[in-house]
């Protein structure tokens, strides 16, 4: 499957050779498995477990809450409360269920930023990123839907609001958000279909996954230096590489535990810090909240949506130029999607013909303003809309656009990139060289007590 | 990022410090000590069996707890009353059965009432469904530190009336320190030695209020210990976990590091 040279499977016995020659499944899983991977990965290239570990983990605690679930406007926040209190490990399956969420989006966004540092959008691993960019945006329609299902408070208005989004398209909005909706407001019909779509949607992502893990099979992975794995040979190969299995697996499930023991901690001792105490009220389509606030993973897209308000002069010329068509409530839904579609788009924004970031020397610090810049926006997000927080929202928003569409297309040109090593044995083999020399440091220290 | 790290720790620190309690116009919420508090904290059973009898005596005529099954009542991480005790505490309920089409005797099965005529909010929930703590900033730092304040929110708006009134559109609203706005249509539901405790403790108001959040707390989250022994049975096998794989994790990279030194 993979373009590096490797060792492939051979069935030995009768029955191997009876079962390869009708279904080689045996041979798909072990060169899955066993695929030559980068010796040089980093810790930031745990997150495909974690993230593959979250999505059982949500489809399997998730099938288990549909049993004793009710979609019904009328006892649907109840059956959450059945969960919670007469159903064996409900509040737990529940529990591990939201937070997993939190978890989900947390090692989707690590594992998105290790790609725009490490340059693992760029060719050939174009399509990697656009698969994965599908499963973001899938994810986050599941999330938006399960947080619905309650029927709380924030289900409710969080749904009526994020549904109006679609209201603001031109033309076709108002019969695009009928659709959603199932009718003219959120009601019983939104609740059945999204429970139904909150279903279907992980299995859709299960899918996606595994085109992702093919398609990076055949590129083969990315790593910290961002030069390539040597494919003459397959000696020169296995030089830069060891398998995924166990080298990987082993590596991945140790920083999976560490990751689920802080998880089971949340879980066990404050479940309810991520959530939103409205979402313990029944939801009441005459009573709004205060202040509607969605989850945490959603905030830096939300201050972007918020950030275009009808005073913002991009806005104004928007709408000037197209005869009012665009308005300010369109723009800011163009602006929201158009920040994960300039993500998308980063392998074509991307001039430089150096991968890594680590030989960038402008690069790091623009990148390291971007991470800065998306919890700034998360934290905008959250805080009301006015000022001085809609201004900053507007810098904010406005420093994740330049990013792609101006600093990644200038950098090409105008950076002067410092100099990769020649391959990942030799990357590997400084490391290990470093590492070594600290711990002869360390030991040749002389004693301030001498034993005696 | 170490500095980084440290520096941000000391920061919230610094500020939990001095804005957890700051907010303008009502919303003051003192941070109540409450046994459950913390990974090792556990529901003190006297307490909500008096805070049981608050709500039985006081706030029942106005409020439902209808998610709360009577038979929970028995729970031993709980109220811990025995099945009799449980069976004739329900008695004292009415409730309404479909089947017979009349009102009857309340059961264990049952559960408690729901209260609507006074158009109250049924009180179920109420622990988790609102926040005492705040920011600072929406950091949430505030909230990692203290918890939600549910129970703290509780106990401070039922000792936060200044005794105040001020008559609107024809109704009467109290003045509250805890309460966002500061005027709440609730008028002051406790005094003080409003109910005699069986076991003889404190009834003054800061008592009766923090038994009754205390026993809104068991309401809104019954499970909350057995939750708390899962997340510490949970953390502690993935540490032993997490140093084994650790462990092996080193020695199956030993010999390829090794190598890549001596070639």
């Amino acid at each position: 499957m993979s373009g590096i040279p490797h060792d492939h499977y051979e069935p030995k016995t009768k029955g191997e050779k009876w079962l390869n020659s009708r279904l080689p499944i045996v041979g798909l899983l072990y060169d899955t498995i066993m695929i030559p991977t980068p010796k040089n990965l980093n810790w930031m290239w745990i997150w495909g477990i974690v993230l593959t570990f979250c999505l059982a983990l949500q489809i399997i605690t998730g099938i288990v809450l549909a049993m004793h679930y009710t979609p019904h406007v009328d006892m649907a926040f109840a059956s959450v409360e059945h969960i919670m209190r007469n159903v064996n490990g409900g509040h737990m399956i529940r529990y591990l269920h939201s937070n997993g969420a939190s978890l989900f989006f947390i090692a989707v966004y690590a594992h998105i930023f290790r790609g725009l540092y490490y340059g693992s959008y760029k060719a050939p691993r174009e399509i990697t990123w656009i698969i994965g960019m599908l499963i973001y945006l899938l994810m986050m329609g599941t999330a938006f839907m399960g947080y619905v299902l309650p029927w709380g408070q924030m289900s409710f208005w969080g749904a009526t609001v994020i549904t109006g989004l679609f209201g603001a398209i031109p033309f076709i909005g108002e019969p695009i958000q009928t659709l959603l909706l199932g009718g003219p407001a959120v009601d019983n019909a939104t609740l059945n279909r999204f429970f139904s779509l909150h279903y279907l949607f992980p299995f859709l992502i299960a899918g996606l996954v595994i085109v992702h893990i093919w398609a990076f099979h055949t590129t083969g992975n990315n790593n910290p230096t961002g030069v390539e794995v040597r494919r003459t040979s397959k000696a020169e190969a296995e030089k830069d590489t060891v398998s995924f299995w166990p080298y990987f697996v082993i590596k991945d499930l140790f920083a999976l535990a560490v990751l689920l023991a802080v998880f089971f901690a949340i879980v066990g001792f404050m479940p309810n810090y991520l959530g939103h105490p409205d979402n313990y009220i029944e939801a009441n389509p005459l009573a709004t909240p205060a202040h509607i606030v969605p989850e945490w993973y959603f905030l830096p897209f939300y201050a972007i949506l918020r950030a275009f308000t009808a005073e913002v002069w991009v806005v104004q010329f928007a709408s000037f130029v197209t005869a009012g068509i665009i308005d300010a409530k369109f723009f800011g839904v163009l602006a929201m999607f158009g920040a994960i579609i300039v993500m998308a788009l980063a392998p074509w924004l991307d001039t430089s013909s150096v991968r890594s970031a680590r030989y960038r020397p402008m690069l790091k610090w623009w990148f390291g303003i971007l991470v800065f810049d998306f919890f700034a926006l998360m934290w905008l997000g959250a805080m009301p809309a006015e000022e001085p927080y809609a201004t900053l929202s507007l810098i904010a928003s406005a420093y994740w656009f330049g990013y792609f569409l101006v600093i990644l297309p200038l950098l090409g040109i105008i950076e002067k990139p410092g100099s990769q090593p020649t391959s990942i044995e030799e990357d590997f083999k400084k490391k290990q060289l470093k590492k070594a020399d600290k711990a002869d440091e360390h030991f040749s220290k002389p004693d301030a007590t001498p034993a005696e | 990022m170490k500095f980084i790290k440290i520096g941000f720790i000391v920061l919230s620190a610094c500020l939990v410090g001095s804005f957890s309690f700051a907010a303008g116009g009502g919303g003051y919420v003192k941070d109540f000590d409450f046994s459950f508090e913390g990974p090792f904290g556990a529901y003190d059973q006297t307490q909500l069996q008096r805070g049981l009898k608050v709500y039985t005596e006081v706030c029942s005529s106005c409020h439902g707890l209808k998610y709360v099954p009577l038979r929970t009542l028995a729970d031993k991480d709980g109220l811990g009353y025995s099945e009799d005790q449980v069976r004739a505490y329900a008695e004292y309920y009415e409730i309404f059965d479909p089947e017979l089409d009349d009102y009857r005797a309340a059961v264990p099965a049952d559960h408690f009432p729901a209260v609507v005529d006074a158009g109250a909010p049924d009180l179920s929930l109420m622990a988790k469904a609102r926040a005492g703590f705040h920011g600072p900033y929406g950091t949430g730092i505030s909230q990692l530190v203290n918890g939600m304040g549910g129970p703290e929110y509780i106990a401070s708006l039922l000792t936060g009336y200044t005794g105040e009134e001020k008559e609107e559109y024809g109704s009467v609203f109290y003045e509250n320190t805890a309460y966002p706005g500061k005027w709440i249509a609730m008028s002051p539901p406790l005094y003080g030695e409003d109910v005699d405790y069986d076991d003889g403790h404190a009834n003054d108001i800061y008592s009766e209020a923090q038994d009754v959040a205390a026993f809104l707390m068991w309401a809104a989250e019954p499970k909350m210990m057995a939750r708390k022994h899962s997340g510490f049975v949970g953390v502690l096998f993935l540490v032993l976990l997490s140093v084994l794989l650790y462990l092996t994790n080193k020695r199956l990279w030993a010999p390829v590091k090794k190598e890549s030194i001596s070639s």
